[in-house]
């Protein structure tokens, strides 16, 4: 599997670690959202059959984190963005 | 008793060795001084002009840029390495520094890592049994992560018959043996 990185082009899927569902960027308050919240944020994940977001880490190249929606069933990359620039325009990151 | 304790090289020995197989030279280089300089949040503006003054080369991705005394490989965003002569610049955090202030976070390289030169007549041949980098098609000047041999290390194509590696220094006769095999499936 070839990953279109937003910086350095595409990159073979060797050089990343696959961490999972991309809603992990979207953590809620512990202390103020509620035990129901912060449960299904931390065990619940959808599992389509079709595009997902999720979390890769370029380890064996700029140590960045993406954003990558892939189709589960034909494995097509959709896009990639920064992790860091997704969590930005969410306010997640000062 | 001072006089009994010597610096080894990052292969072990009292003076860089240079290893050859066939016509494939991998010279470890014990005169480059490293370090990573990271940008600070808000402070681009500051940062680059530091740069500018000290001669401190700022990449784009995927590039390599040499200079008197200062060279720099681009590594993640804001974040590059630099290179720098040890004779001159042994301790190259307390030469960059003063130069960045409070706009960069210097760190230490310098003893993380092992550097090899290599040469030869197939360095497309040799680095393809290696990594994923297609070295017939990147551009001199490039510079990149990636893995040799499950290590990861950055090659920087210094011109069509010269790479530059940095490995991880604590696996640097393995990263060495690795070479010395690709090499020796070309000799």
């Amino acid at each position: 599997m070839i990953i279109p990185h937003p910086i350095l082009g595409p990159r073979d899927a060797q050089e990343f670690v696959y961490l999972g569902d991309a809603s992990l960027i979207d953590r809620p308050d512990g202390m103020t959202a509620g035990i129901e919240v912060f449960h299904d944020y931390l065990y619940n994940r959808d599992n389509p059959a079709g595009l997902h977001r999720e979390l890769w880490y370029h380890e064996q190249g700029d140590r960045s984190w993406l954003v990558v929606t892939r189709d589960t069933v034909t494995h097509e990359i959709v896009s990639a963005e920064l992790a860091r620039d997704v969590a930005r325009a969410r306010g997640r990151s000062k | 008793m001072a006089d009994a304790w010597k610096s080894l090289t990052a292969l072990g020995h009292d003076t860089a060795r240079t290893v050859t197989v066939g016509p494939y030279r991998i010279t470890e280089r014990d005169d480059v001084a490293l370090a990573s300089v990271a940008l600070r949040r808000g402070q681009d503006q500051a940062f680059a002009a530091a740069a500018a003054k000290a001669g401190v080369p700022l990449p784009p991705p995927l590039q390599s840029a040499s200079g008197t005394p200062y060279g720099a490989f681009w590594v993640t965003p804001d974040m590059w390495f630099v290179t720098a002569p040890f004779a001159s610049h042994e301790d190259i955090v307390a030469h960059l520094k003063p130069v960045f202030g409070a706009a960069a976070s210097i760190t230490e390289q310098t003893d993380a890592w092992v550097c090899f030169d290599l040469s030869g007549p197939a360095l497309t041949a040799w680095m393809e049994r290696l990594c994923n980098v297609d070295l017939a098609v990147v551009p001199d000047g490039y510079a990149t992560r990636t893995m040799m041999d499950h290590l990861g290390v950055y090659l920087l194509k210094q011109g069509a018959d010269a790479v530059r590696l940095f490995g991880p220094r604590s696996s640097a006769q393995s990263l060495l043996h690795a070479l010395e095999v690709a090499a020796a499936s070309l000799a």
